[in-house]
């Protein structure tokens, strides 16, 4: 089969995948499998359908897909396979963000409007953006992997020790944090889908639009330029990008580590395409896979439910194990 | 015509029964919010150990329909729905119980989520004695046990009791207590601080450090008390740590520990303080004699 074709079909199963998912996803939950539709008449049941898992189930869909967008994106800019958002410094620095911006509001954080959720997501963005330009500082540009993956470690662990720092301050924002750091959709409405859908639109229209400098880039720095290609001005934008979809994310759901990482790894095992291609399917590809991880953290231990940044930490790290064995070599690819 | 005035009778008190049933109630919380409900609530759910204990004591648990999944006391709640916890509530489980109000701690996750669902929350976070109290009467008022009063200075009463009953110590006990795993000290400004003033004890941590420091086990060590209390699964390792086996209170078997069901007892300011400051006083007076 053609490349392109590949593509096609892939994209076409990852939108079947997300559709079933949403299916699943008003059906699924505390009272295990039961399609709202027999008890429309219930204006409870109707509530917990349409106003709690519905949107829930959009918000896993787009987390995901934010984060595997801006794993292709980091893994093209880079030229990077293990770039990730949490390996850049970019989550943590988004994480910084909200830490401070909760103590900026007085530990009053539970207590978030839609406008204050909009002030979380630019705190976020602002502070994974932070991260990123750190990492990019210590590594002095992109040219060299070990360095950029080091510096990425180092800025975390740094951004992180920060981030413990401010929270012990205040137990409140402690509290705040710590079930942040957890990951969870749980406690996302349609305000959180409507930030993030936008942050979605965004991000993907810079990515696609800079599709071409990403295939370029690919054939190495001194290639991309002798083709003539915005290097400097195109790369601040896919910084930009890289930092919005994750300041998004992390904002609204808290930390969901390795789908940004295994999305576009996956894609490029099932369907290897170019940059513009790559970035639409690793975010369809990792809305598909957080989805289908919050349904099983719902339905796992039903009634209770499971965090799932926890879940795909889980499963996110036994993928990337996998594949170091399967290669021997881990990046040895690229 | 005398038929007429009793039927009449009965319906004017059937109607003001009817008027006192549905008055409409109001309680502020600890954020500020006022929070208003047509009539006492019938079905509450609860994400807090000591609030639900405080509805218990009000004698309104069987309108408790779900706690969160740390909330144990009275035996009676433990068949209830759980709700997840103060970090993770589960949103979908609260909203299917129909409760008329959720009572949530003010540092809970998800109380913005719930209250845009169109549920009531009330956020009430007691730290302190005082605030254990002002809990338990606004709670009275918003479900109607006018009771509230006495509940609470039978409460009141328990303590003071404690304290009477104790064997007199002179110079006062000094004493470490540390309320949780990982070595957290129970400081002056926490609730067991006040109960430890109450029962004429002097706290070997210092007030500056806030309510449940951490202390550098060297910081005890210095400050040689003469009665520790630690839980029963820490103190095993008491002797183990730097400099402790040396201690006055360790070597001499100054030591009480609690099992878990009493921990609960001890760092839950609630309507269980009386027994908190019986179980302090009994540890005195076992262990506490020079």
């Amino acid at each position: 089969m053609r490349a392109g074709s590949r593509a096609a079909v892939l994209a076409v199963a990852l939108v079947g995948l997300a559709l079933l998912g949403a299916w699943l996803g008003v059906g699924v939950g505390s009272t295990g499998w039961a399609w709202p539709g027999a008890a429309a008449a219930d204006a409870v049941a109707a509530q917990i359908a349409w106003d709690i898992r519905l949107p829930r189930t959009a918000v896993a869909w787009l987390a995901g897909a934010l984060l595997g967008l801006a794993g292709a994106v980091a893994q093209g800019l880079f030229r990077n396979p293990l770039a990730d958002p949490f390996l850049l410094g970019s989550a943590s620095g988004a994480a910084l963000g909200v830490a401070l911006a909760l103590v900026g509001a007085g530990g009053a954080s539970m207590a978030l409007d839609g406008w204050s959720r909009l002030g979380l997501t630019g705190a976020a963005f602002a502070g994974a953006l932070a991260g990123v330009g750190l990492t990019l500082a210590l590594a002095r540009g992109v040219q060299h992997t070990l360095r950029l993956l080091l510096a990425g470690v180092i800025v975390g662990v740094v951004l992180g020790a920060a981030r413990e720092l401010v929270t012990l301050a205040d137990p409140a924002v402690l509290q705040a944090m710590q079930g942040f750091m957890l990951g969870s959709t749980a406690l996302a409405g349609w305000p959180a889908v409507a930030v993030m859908a936008a942050a979605l639109g965004l991000s993907a229209l810079t990515a696609l639009g800079l599709g071409r400098v990403l295939d370029g880039l690919a054939l190495g720095e001194a290639t991309a330029r002798s083709l003539g290609l915005p290097l400097g001005a195109a790369r601040l934008a896919l910084v930009g990008a890289l930092a919005l979809a994750t300041g998004a994310a992390v904002a609204q759901t808290g930390l969901i580590a390795f789908v940004g990482l295994a999305a576009p790894h996956l894609v490029r095992a099932i369907a290897p395409a170019r940059h513009t291609a790559l970035v639409l399917l690793s975010a369809l590809m990792g809305g598909a896979l957080l989805l289908a991880a919050d349904l099983a953290a719902r339905a796992l231990i039903a009634p209770q439910e499971l965090p799932v940044g926890v879940l795909t930490a889980l499963l996110g790290g036994g993928y990337l194990l996998w594949l170091m064995h399967r290669r021997g070599v881990l990046g040895g690819g690229s | 015509m005398r038929a007429v005035w009793r039927a009449l009778g009965v319906a004017a008190v059937a109607l003001w029964a009817a008027a006192a049933q549905a008055a409409p109630v109001a309680i502020t919380d600890d954020r500020g919010v006022t929070v208003r409900l047509a009539a006492p609530p019938q079905r509450i759910v609860s994400l807090l150990p000591s609030l639900t204990e405080t509805v218990c004591a009000l004698g309104r648990c069987d309108r408790l329909v779900g706690v969160d999944r740390y909330s144990n006391h009275p035996a009676s709640v433990r068949g209830l729905p759980t709700v997840g916890g103060g970090l993770d509530p589960q949103i979908e489980t609260i909203v299917a119980l129909r409760p008329d109000v959720v009572l949530a701690a003010v540092s809970a996750r998800g109380i913005e989520r719930l209250e845009s669902l169109g549920l009531r929350v009330v956020a009430l976070e007691p730290r302190t004695t005082a605030q254990a109290r002002a809990a338990m009467l606004s709670l009275g008022g918003l479900l109607d046990a006018p009771q509230a009063d006495r509940v609470w200075q039978a409460v009141e009463d328990g303590v003071a009791a404690a304290a009477a009953a104790q064997p007199s110590h002179a110079p006062p006990l000094r004493v470490y207590v540390e309320a949780s795993a990982g070595g957290f000290a129970a400081g002056p400004s926490s609730f067991i601080g006040e109960l430890m003033r109450r029962l004429g004890w002097v706290n070997v941590v210092d007030a500056a450090l806030g309510p449940f420091p951490r202390l550098n086990p060297e910081a005890v060590v210095r400050a040689d008390p003469d009665l520790i209390l630690i839980a029963e699964r820490d103190a095993a390792g008491l002797a183990q740590r730097p400099g402790w086996a040396g201690m006055r209170a360790v070597r001499e078997g100054r030591v009480c520990t609690f099992t878990p069901a009493q921990g609960d007892i001890l760092v839950r300011p609630g309507p269980r303080m009386a027994e908190a400051a019986a179980l302090m006083a009994r540890c005195a007076a076992v262990r506490g004699a020079r």
